[in-house]
C-alpha cells in the first residue's frame, strides 16, 4: 500500500522532531511521555484493531517491564542498558501465559479474561512487598547516564518509538498480520483455509506483548519510580481508551489518542484531582456518541461534508 | 488440627458472600449478556451507604435496606445508560468500566480514603462454640445468608412467574414481545436484583473484611473468577466457583501469604484449558 498523505507524515515527522525548541522544559517531558504512552497504545491496537480481541491486560505487562527495570536497577544495582532486555524479557515470559490461556477465546470472554490476569499481576505486585515495595512502589534513578539530559532523552524515546511504529506497521501488512486480519472478520473461515489460527493469535499476542514491553521500560526510565497503580487496570483502561480515541484499527491513531488522553490529563489534573472521574465521564461519552473515537467520527464528518 | 477447621469455615464464610457477589454478577451476565465491570465499585458502594446508615440510625438492618435500596437505585441509572449502547457487547463493557472508574471516585469524594467496618448488631457479636473451636457469629449469619440467598434465586428462577419470563426472554425477546409481555421491564427488574444482591453483599463484606477505596476491584477479580470457573449465567455454577476460589484463597493466603493470587490463577488456568466456558457453562 502507498502512503496516503506523504505531506502529512512529513509534517508530523517535523513537528515531532522540533519539540524540543518548540516545546522546551516540561512540555518536552511530556512529548516523551506521549510517545511512551503511543507505543502502548499501539501494542493494543495490534490486537484490538487487527486481531479482533480487545485486551484488558496490557497495563500489567507494560507495567511488569517497568518493575523489573526498575528492581534491577535500583534493588538489585543493574546495568540500566541490561535492564532493557531484561525487561523485555519479563513482559514476553507475561505474555506468554496470557496468551496461551486467552487466545482461545473471543469477544467478551478475551476481555474479561484478559481483565482478570491483569488483576493477578496487579495483587501480586500490591502483597509482594519484599520485592515490589508494596504500596510504596520502587523508586530511583534508573535512566542510562548517557540519556540523562531531557532533550537527549527525548530524541531516544522519539527514536525508539517511531523505528517500533514502523515495524508494527510493517507487521500489521504483512500476510502474517492479514492473517490477523481474516481470523477478526471469521475465524471459522480461516481455520477452514488451513490456518492455524490459535498459533498466529498467540503469535499476535506475543509481538503485542513485546511492544507493550518496550513502552514500559522507557516508562521506567522516564518515570524514576513504579507502584501498583502503574499495574493496575486503569492503566491499561488508559491505553485502550487512547486506541479508541485515536480510532480502533487505525495503528497511528494511537499517536493522537495519547497526545489527546495526556494533554487532557496534564489540563485536567492541575484543576481537579478528579483525573479518574474524568476518565470514566469520557470512556461513557466514547461509547455513547463516538465508538469510532474521535479520529474516526472527524474523518466521516469530513466525508460527509466533502461529498455536499 | 483445629485451625484447619477454623480455615475450612473462614472459606465457607467467605464463599458465601462471593456468592452473593457473583450471583448478580452472574445473573445479568447470563441473561442479558452484560458483563457488569462496575459490579465492584456497586459492592463498595453498597458498603458504605450500609455502613453510614447504620451509624446514623444504630441499626444494622437499616444499614443494609439503605444499601440494597441505594445500590438498586444506581443500577437503574446503569441500566439507562446501557441502553444507549444496546446490542454491542463490546461497547456495553466499557461502558461498565467508564462507570467503575467513576463510581470508585465518586466514593472516594463522598467517604475519603479511610477504612471503614459496618457496625455488627449486639446479636451477632462474639463468638459461639462448635466442634470444639469458638467461631464468630457473624460470620456464620452471613453463611446462612448465602445459603437463604441460593434457595432463594433457585426458586425465583424456576418455579415463578418472573422467572420463566426472565428464563423466556433470554431465549427469544421478540416472542415473549409478541405474547404481550413487556420484556423490557423484566430485564430492568433483573438488573437491579442483580444491583440488590450487590448491595447486600457491600453490606455484609463490609463488616467483615472492612471498606477501602481498592476494595471494589478486589472483590470484582474474585467475582471474575468464579464466574470464570463456574460458567456465566448459572447459580450452580456460581456457588461452586466461589466455593473453589473461596478454598483457594483461604488456603492460599495460610500457606503463600505474598502470592495468594497466584493460588487461585493456577487451577483457573488449568480449568480454562479444558473447558473454556468454565465447569457449568454451555454454548450459547
Amino acid at each position: 500500500m502507498k502512503l496516503r498523505s506523504p505531506w502529512l507524515v512529513a509534517l508530523a515527522l517535523l513537528l515531532l522532531a522540533t519539540v524540543p525548541v518548540t516545546m522546551p522544559g516540561y512540555l518536552t517531558s511530556l512529548a516523551t511521555l506521549t510517545l511512551v504512552y503511543a507505543l502502548l497504545a499501539m501494542s493494543i491496537d495490534i490486537l484490538a484493531g487487527y486481531a479482533g480481541r480487545t485486551p484488558l491486560c496490557h497495563g500489567a505487562i507494560f507495567g511488569t517491564a517497568t518493575y523489573v527495570v526498575m528492581y534491577f536497577v535500583t534493588t538489585a544495582g543493574g546495568n540500566p542498558w541490561l535492564a532493557l532486555p531484561l525487561g523485555l524479557l519479563a513482559a514476553l515470559a507475561v505474555s506468554l501465559v496470557f496468551a496461551a490461556l486467552a487466545v482461545r477465546t473471543s469477544g467478551v470472554y478475551f476481555l474479561l479474561l484478559t481483565l482478570a490476569l491483569g488483576m493477578i499481576v496487579w495483587g501480586v505486585c500490591q502483597r509482594w512487598t519484599s520485592v515490589t515495595g508494596g504500596e510504596n512502589g520502587l523508586r530511583g534513578n534508573a535512566r542510562p547516564a548517557v540519556l540523562a539530559d531531557p532533550i537527549v532523552f527525548y530524541y531516544f524515546v522519539l527514536v525508539v518509538v517511531l523505528s517500533a511504529a514502523f515495524v508494527m506497521w510493517r507487521f500489521v501488512r504483512s500476510p502474517f498480520g492479514l492473517s490477523l486480519k481474516g481470523i477478526r472478520e471469521s475465524e471459522s473461515r480461516m481455520r477452514s483455509l488451513g490456518y492455524d489460527t490459535t498459533r498466529h493469535l498467540l503469535v499476535g499476542f506475543l509481538f503485542s506483548g513485546l511492544m507493550a514491553g518496550l513502552s514500559g521500560v522507557l516508562y521506567a526510565w522516564f518515570n524514576s519510580f513504579v507502584s501498583p497503580s502503574t499495574v493496575a487496570l486503569a492503566q491499561s483502561v488508559k491505553g485502550l481508551l487512547m486506541v479508541i480515541v485515536g480510532g480502533v484499527g487505525t495503528l497511528f491513531g494511537g499517536f493522537v489518542g495519547a497526545a489527546v488522553i495526556i494533554v487532557l490529563e496534564n489540563v485536567v489534573s492541575s484543576f481537579t484531582e478528579r483525573w479518574s472521574m474524568v476518565l470514566g465521564v469520557l470512556f461513557v461519552l466514547t461509547m455513547i456518541f463516538a465508538p469510532e473515537g474521535i479520529v474516526g467520527k472527524l474523518r466521516s464528518f469530513l466525508a460527509r461534508r466533502r461529498r455536499r | 488440627m483445629s485451625s484447619t477447621l477454623l480455615q475450612l469455615f473462614n472459606s465457607f464464610t467467605f464463599a458465601a458472600l462471593l456468592f452473593l457477589v457473583a450471583s448478580g454478577f452472574t445473573l445479568i451476565f447470563g441473561l442479558m449478556r452484560i458483563v457488569n465491570l462496575a459490579h465492584g465499585a456497586m459492592y463498595l458502594m453498597g458498603g458504605y451507604v450500609a455502613y453510614f446508615a447504620a451509624t446514623a440510625s444504630g441499626s444494622f438492618m437499616l444499614g443494609l435496606l439503605a444499601a440494597i435500596v441505594a445500590v438498586a437505585l444506581l443500577g437503574l441509572v446503569e441500566q439507562s445508560l446501557l441502553r444507549f449502547v444496546k446490542g454491542n457487547e463490546l461497547r456495553q463493557v466499557l461502558l461498565t468500566l467508564g462507570l467503575a472508574l467513576m463510581l470508585n471516585d465518586a466514593a472516594l469524594v463522598l467517604f475519603g480514603g479511610d477504612t471503614f467496618s459496618v457496625p455488627t448488631p449486639p446479636w451477632l457479636r462474639g463468638p459461639v462454640e462448635m466442634f470444639g473451636i469458638f467461631y464468630p457469629k457473624y460470620r456464620l449469619f452471613v453463611l446462612s445468608v448465602g445459603v437463604a440467598v441460593f434457595f432463594g434465586l433457585w426458586l425465583l428462577m424456576h418455579r415463578t412467574r418472573l422467572g420463566a419470563l426472565i428464563r423466556a426472554g433470554v431465549d427469544d425477546s421478540e416472542t415473549v414481545e409478541a405474547m404481550g409481555i413487556n420484556i423490557r421491564l423484566v430485564f430492568v427488574a433483573t438488573f437491579m436484583l442483580g444491583m440488590a444482591l450487590a448491595g447486600i453483599a457491600g453490606a455484609l463484606g463490609g463488616a467483615f473484611l472492612s471498606l477501602y477505596p481498592t476494595a471494589d476491584s478486589e472483590i470484582l477479580v474474585y467475582s471474575l473468577a468464579v464466574v470464570i470457573i463456574g460458567g456465566r449465567g448459572s447459580l450452580a455454577g456460581a456457588a461452586v466457583g466461589s466455593l473453589a476460589v473461596a478454598l483457594l484463597s483461604t488456603f492460599g493466603q495460610v500457606w503463600f501469604p505474598e502470592l495468594s493470587y497466584f493460588v487461585i490463577f493456577g487451577p483457573m488456568a488449568l480449568l480454562l484449558a479444558f473447558r473454556p466456558l468454565g465447569l457449568f457453562g454451555r454454548v450459547t
